[in-house]
């Protein structure tokens, strides 16, 4: 485009670049706005929470030290980052093997695995929540991690394999070949070539299935008693003011504000990866 | 080095489908040997059961004396060349040809010698480090073949190693296989669906058709003594001629007019007990202009010029034909082939490669000589060739 001289092309140009810049704009902050309106309300006192202002009048740390006196807030984010992390391992594991075969091999049931896992991915949970219930109070595992890893696993392992296989069909079925034949045994062609080829699959699968489990709050809620499982999601619910006449907004907010740390961190850190993992199935490279 | 013998190989899928029947074959030590057919003939197939990707229903195959039906690939001690060349995008091109090394777990010096030496044969040394992403086209492919040479194996397995390259760049790296194969001496299958390449590279050839292997011949072979009509219309490019004749007394009755029958021609034909319609095959290069010179024996016609086309070194003159030969199943995979089938052409041509001297001019008439001592027949019940020499012998 720059080769051509013509002014008027420029300033055509230099327009739609304005009218680029403002809808992304208009995007970013219509995306934003709520998380700033979070952000601000926790850092309000009580006086002005509900002044409606939209920059706190007077800054306070009240709230997030609040919430850091009791145990009840700290250990709800050790289990949440316990059974997220848990989940999200075995999860991927499973859904690397799955995949692998759903997008490689030929094997009888491959239709109707495919289907299952869809189908699990379909059903609304809410419909599942009270038999997973009495399920898990008969087995003993109401109240417990593995009583909400299990649930979380099997949501999002539909997720995984799904994205998964996508990632592996895209990696040519000749370059293991070319590894059999180099003297690769198949451990060894998956692991030298395959694994790492599909590590952005893994990295993109892995965020996707975390923040499903750390934002979860209906299984959380429905299958924990005590603080013993209790994620934050759930805990929040759980907060009280200072006074029964008092809504604990403040408090909510600013745990809001630090169970979304995490996540902004993981996803900054990972940010490329993701990219490039989100693109790969649309561009042959 | 070695030899690898093929003793009535067959590839059965679990559908029922027949994708390689009973292959005969020994390709000796440091022999250079092609196998060539349309797509869909089992050659691949054929190939990759020799590295051990696909499993043999049938038959046992013997590399260097050992049967090796059973062996995982790695233990077959081949390379191979894929037409992708399936180079491992993560890994840097030293990485990439010492990747089988390392896998044998031989020891650090040994693989940095080893891959600089084929990257000096090969011309890499300056993009050893660099990722397959980065490289041409010319340069994936030459990595390709590096990462088959630094190993040393007993033998390479190449499954059409040019056809991603363009045009030009084919040609070179035809040579350079081709020089390359003879400097190191190493047993070499190669696959390919361009008779061209297969005619240029090889000492034998193996053309294969519908997963039956048609004739095993060295290139001249082929060219000059086809067993039956698919041969010789997979061979030679233009293609040769197929005309429709009845046969009469002592001539092949033709719409090009009557062929007379020389004496070899007619003994084979006799033998044969050959049907009264058969179907005559003549090479572009046994027509020439009657004007030029003095032809003695074979015929001469006169025909209608369509095209002329002149190439320089020769003058090629199409020519249409009336009716045809009989269609035969041959005949037709042969036009899918070559593509004809698409160009929606209905008439028959026929083509004849005439000396530059030629005055042959589009639209009008010329006389053309044919060399009828140089023509094959065909039965078009069979496809067989029955003026072929082991034939007309036997």
């Amino acid at each position: 485009m720059s080769a051509r001289p013509s002014t008027r092309l420029s300033t055509r140009q230099a327009r739609s670049l304005t009218g680029w810049g403002i809808a992304n704009l208009a995007v970013v902050l219509y995306a934003l706005f709520p998380v700033w309106w979070i952000v601000a309300l926790s850092f309000k006192d009580p006086a002005t929470l509900s002044d409606g202002d939209f920059v706190p009048r007077t800054w306070t740390w009240a709230n997030y030290r609040g919430i850091f006196r009791t145990s009840e807030f700290t250990r709800a984010l050790v289990n949440s980052i316990g059974i997220a992390v848990i989940a999200t391992t075995v999860a991927v594991v499973l859904g690397t093997m799955a995949a692998y075969a759903v997008a490689r091999l030929r094997f009888p049931g491959k239709r109707l695995l495919i289907g299952v896992s869809l189908l699990i991915a379909m059903f609304p949970p809410i419909s599942l929540v009270s038999p997973l219930f009495d399920i898990e109070r008969v087995l003993g595992l109401f109240d417990t991690w593995a009583g909400l890893i299990i649930p979380y696993m099997t949501f999002s392992l539909p997720l995984a394999i799904y994205t998964l296989s996508a990632f592996f069909r895209e990696i040519p079925w000749d370059l293991e070949k070319a590894a059999k034949v180099d003297g690769a045994t198949p451990w060894q062609a998956f692991r030298l070539v395959i694994a790492p080829l599909a590590a952005p699959g893994v990295f993109t699968t892995g965020i996707l299935v975390f923040i499903f489990c750390w934002n979860d709050f209906l299984f959380a809620i429905s299958l924990t008693s005590t603080t013993s499982a209790r994620t934050v999601p759930a805990a929040i619910a759980f907060f009280t003011g200072s006074s029964q006449f008092e809504q604990p907004t403040g408090s909510i907010a600013a745990a809001a504000v630090i169970i979304t740390i995490p996540i902004v961190v993981f996803v900054l850190l990972f940010q490329r990866r993701i990219v490039a993992g989100l693109t790969a199935g649309a561009v042959k490279g | 080095m070695a030899e690898i013998v093929l003793d009535g190989i067959t590839k059965r899928y679990p559908d029922g489908a027949l994708a390689v029947r009973g292959v005969d074959l020994t390709i000796a030590d440091g022999e250079f040997v092609i196998l060539v057919g349309p797509s869909g003939c089992g050659k691949s197939t054929t190939l990759n059961m020799i590295a051990g990707l696909e499993d043999i229903t049938e038959g046992t195959l013997r590399i260097a004396g050992q049967v090796v039906n059973d062996r995982a690939p790695k233990d077959r001690d081949i390379a191979m060349v894929f037409q992708s060349y399936a180079l491992y995008p993560h890994m840097s091109v030293r990485d990439n040809m010492g990747f089988a090394l390392r896998l044998a777990k031989a020891d650090k010096a040994t693989i940095a010698a080893k891959v600089e030496e084929a990257a000096r044969i090969l011309d890499l040394t300056q993009h050893l480090d660099r990722k397959p992403a980065n490289l041409s086209g010319g340069q994936r492919q030459r990595v390709a073949m590096g990462r088959a040479i630094v190993r040393d194996p007993k033998a390479f397995l190449m499954d059409e190693p040019l056809s991603n390259l363009d045009a030009k760049l084919r040609v070179q790296m035809r040579t350079q296989i081709a020089a390359l194969q003879r400097r190191l001496g190493t047993t070499t299958v190669y696959v390919t669906h361009d008779q061209v390449e297969a005619m240029t590279l090889g000492d034998r050839v193996v053309v294969m058709r519908a997963g039956v292997v048609q004739q095993v011949g060295s290139p001249q072979e082929l060219y000059d003594e086809p067993v039956n009509l698919f041969v010789a219309g997979f061979i030679g490019s233009p293609g040769m001629n197929f005309l429709g004749a009845a046969l009469a007394e002592n001539t092949l009755r033709t719409s090009l007019g009557a062929l007379p029958l020389d004496d070899r021609t007619r003994r084979a034909l006799e033998r044969a007990d050959a049907p009264r319609d058969l179907i005559v095959g003549i090479r572009p290069e046994d027509f020439e202009d009657a004007a030029l010179g003095e032809h003695t024996g074979g015929a001469v016609c006169t025909v209608t010029v369509e095209v002329r086309e002149s190439v320089g070194s020769d003058v090629y003159v199409h020519f249409a034909e009336e009716g045809g030969p009989v269609p035969t199943e041959e005949l037709a995979e042969l036009a899918a082939d070559s593509g004809r089938a698409d160009t929606g052409l209905q008439e028959h041509r026929v083509v004849a490669r005439l000396s530059t001297a030629t005055r042959a001019a589009e639209g009008g008439p010329l006389d053309l000589w044919v060399d009828t001592a140089r023509i094959h027949v065909f039965d078009p019940r069979t496809g067989a060739n029955l003026t072929h020499p082991e034939r007309a012998a036997g």
